[in-house]
């Protein structure tokens, strides 16, 4: 292993920090993961995406070897959970659960004593405490924090370890904007330090921001996996037009417009992935036109993850 | 920037530590702890309390001649309360209480001799001693001479009064319940809060965790058993007979089985309602079998050698061994034994049961 004095951590491209193949966990009827393959490169940072459900928290507890999975193989640090060396491989972990709440009694300070003492080697708890900016409330307790403190406080319970691999489940749901930006901020301090993060969520605008490859899930399995830059320009397209529009139009007439390059219906809904939107958009309107179509509402977007999600689905992100 | 492995705390400590502050933190559990037992210990204290014995209370069935001749007879006797009551009213006074025998002397004929029924409750020792005062009173005043000569010792020394009995009781079934409600729901708490999911996903140790618990019990255990003991000696002068040292053994030994036994209990719920009735179950045969309140000898003889085998017995036994009776720690060595094994076997199966998840 390389954990020798300054030079801990592998570099980046030497090995992989996190791999599963075959992966497959079913519970009672439900199959959460349905036969994954990843891997995860030192000082990466990969995200799963995808809507609740999809087997993204399962693949997590599966590599953090809080879940045993039911086929494959999974690797993390080189180990295998299970192999006898359990104990040294949580040592090299940070883990922040999706809804772990710690003790309300206890301050911030006596919070990260705590974690602090579970591991042979760790960072000053008031270094820790800066990290994430919760300096103030230092001596508050867990009870009183808000949602963004109480997030930041998690994340710091996950550093203070000083972690080669840091796992976040949904780090920023249900937080404001602000509160979202600062916990980026934490996580990016962490990367420039070297180290290897592996996060889920289901705002495609975070998976943007942070990751360098993500990899889009739904039931269970992976649609698709790449730079996020990289998954959006394979949709061949650079604007997405929305439209609802009463009475029939033909599929593969809109499809076949010029300047589009593919169209997804839902109900009165439509969705085109659109190469030239001086093109597709008069074909467009001379099209609903033509047919005797009445526009409701029209509006075009900047293709992202998002559409490459429904693209591949058929379903919006958010309600899936 | 690592600190060096001399500065960092142990796990146990800092476990133990964030636990203690939880509870303290927590004002309900500390009225549970400390103010509740010295309530009941008060209640009970004066409720029991130690008074000149009740007289007992005869009623004369009134409204003959016969009725009036024996209130007069035994208007002198100094341990009854002698009422006349017409015979609706004694039966009456009978049927609830208030009177522990009756005494009817039918209608008395010219010149024969007085004779009287009792009517009491065979199963109620007033009634049978109030029969015997009533009779012996009439005896002596129709001019019974008695041939032994009876001298009389009262006995009501610190030590045998109800409230020497109580107080080593409430120390037991503080220790009981502390230990199993205080553990019972920090661990369910944190199972549903996914606390002690994020927990094992640190190197942390499972069975320092759980050790935690026992740690911080010991610490409770003491205070808990010295607010109930001086509470008891300052108020109703129970005294504790038998070593410190002693106390605080027994004390230990009993904090540990049923800290075992919390975490035990505790070792599946998901839930805190699950884990409530739970803990009842587990408690309640106890409550009333272990002899806090009333001795345990009021039991059939054939299920008292399961009730000895409850922690709960063996704790009350130890602990009124050494407060009420002065025994030294030796002589508790079944107890501790008992208790000892509760302790030890329910921690192993709890450490092998634990659902961290």
């Amino acid at each position: 292993m390389a954990d020798t004095g300054g030079g801990r951590r592998p570099a980046p491209g030497q090995g992989v920090a996190a791999r599963c193949t075959g992966l497959v966990k079913r519970y009672e009827d439900v199959t959460a993961v349905a036969g994954l393959d990843l891997a995860v490169a030192p000082g990466e940072c990969f995200g799963l995406l995808g809507p609740n459900g999809a087997g993204k928290t399962t693949t997590m507890e599966v590599l953090e070897g809080l879940t045993r999975p039911d086929e494959g193989v999974v690797e993390v640090l080189g180990c295998r959970w299970g192999s006898g060396r359990d104990h040294e491989l949580r040592e090299r972990l940070g883990v922040q659960l999706q809804e772990t709440q710690l003790g309300e009694k206890l301050t911030v300070e006596e919070t990260l004593r705590l974690f602090a003492s579970f591991f042979t080697r760790s960072r000053p708890v008031g270094e820790v405490i800066a990290t994430v900016e919760l300096e103030e409330k230092r001596r508050a307790r867990v009870g009183k924090l808000s949602g963004g403190q109480k997030q930041r406080l998690a994340l710091a319970c996950a550093l203070v370890s000083d972690p080669d691999l840091l796992f976040l489940d949904e780090p920023t749901t249900g937080l404001d904007p602000q509160a979202r930006l600062r916990v980026w901020d934490v996580v990016e301090r962490f990367r420039a330090r070297g180290g290897t993060v592996l996060l889920t969520t289901h705002s495609m605008e975070e998976a943007t921001r942070l990751c360098d490859r993500v990899a889009i899930m739904d039931h269970g399995r992976i649609l698709t996996l790449g730079r996020p830059d990289a998954l959006v320009a394979a949709l061949g397209a650079d604007q997405i037009v929305e439209f609802r529009a009463q009475g029939e139009v033909a599929r593969e007439r809109l499809a076949g417009l010029p300047g589009v390059g593919g169209a997804i219906r839902a109900g009165d809904a439509w969705q085109l992935s659109v190469r030239r939107i001086d093109e597709a958009l008069p074909a467009l309107l001379a099209e609903l036109e033509r047919s005797g179509v009445a526009l409701e509402s029209l509006a075009t977007h900047q293709a992202t993850l998002e559409d490459v999600f429904v693209s591949l689905t058929g379903r919006a992100l958010r309600d899936a | 920037m690592r600190e060096r492995p001399a500065a960092r705390p142990h796990p146990l400590v800092e476990l133990t530590r964030a636990r203690l502050l939880e509870f303290v933190r927590e004002p309900e559990a500390v009225f549970w702890v400390f103010v509740f037992p010295v309530l009941l210990a008060l209640a009970l204290g004066i409720a029991f309390r130690t008074k000149p014995p009740d007289r007992l209370r005869a009623v004369v069935v009134g409204g003959t001649p016969a009725a009036a001749r024996v209130a007069v007879l035994l208007a002198g006797a100094p341990d009854l309360e002698v009422t006349v009551l017409d015979p609706a009213a004694a039966a009456r006074a009978l049927r609830t209480s208030r009177a522990d025998v009756l005494v009817d002397a039918g209608p008395e004929r010219q010149d024969a001799p007085l004779a009287v029924t009792y009517r009491y409750d065979l199963t109620r020792a007033e009634g049978r001693a109030a029969r015997l005062a009533v009779d012996d009173a009439l005896e002596r005043a129709l001019g019974r001479r008695d041939r032994l000569a009876a001298r009389e010792e009262p006995v009501t020394a610190p030590g045998t009064r109800y409230i020497d009995f109580l107080i080593p009781g409430l120390v037991g079934l503080n220790l009981m319940g502390s230990g199993m409600w205080g553990l019972g729901f920090a661990v369910v708490q944190a199972r549903t809060r996914k606390l002690l999911k994020r927990f094992a996903a640190t190197p942390m140790r499972r069975s320092h965790y759980l050790l935690s618990f026992i740690f911080s019990r010991l610490v409770g255990l003491v205070l808990e058993v010295a607010v109930v003991v001086g509470f008891g000696w300052v108020l109703f002068g129970v005294a504790v007979r038998g070593s410190v040292f002693a106390l605080a053994a027994v004390a230990f030994v009993g904090s540990l089985a049923f800290a075992g036994i919390g975490l035990l209990v505790a070792a599946r719920p998901r839930t805190v309602e699950g884990v409530s009735g739970l803990m009842n179950l587990v408690q309640l045969p106890m409550w009333l079998a272990s002899g806090s309140f009333f001795s345990y000898e009021r039991f059939p003889a054939a299920v008292r050698p399961l009730i000895r085998a409850l922690p709960l017995t063996a704790l009350n036994d130890a602990l009124r061994a050494v407060i009420n009776d002065g025994a030294p720690l030796a002589a508790t060595a079944h107890e501790l034994l008992v208790m000892a094994l509760w302790g030890a076997l329910s921690f192993a199966l709890a450490l092998k049961l634990f659902r961290w998840q």
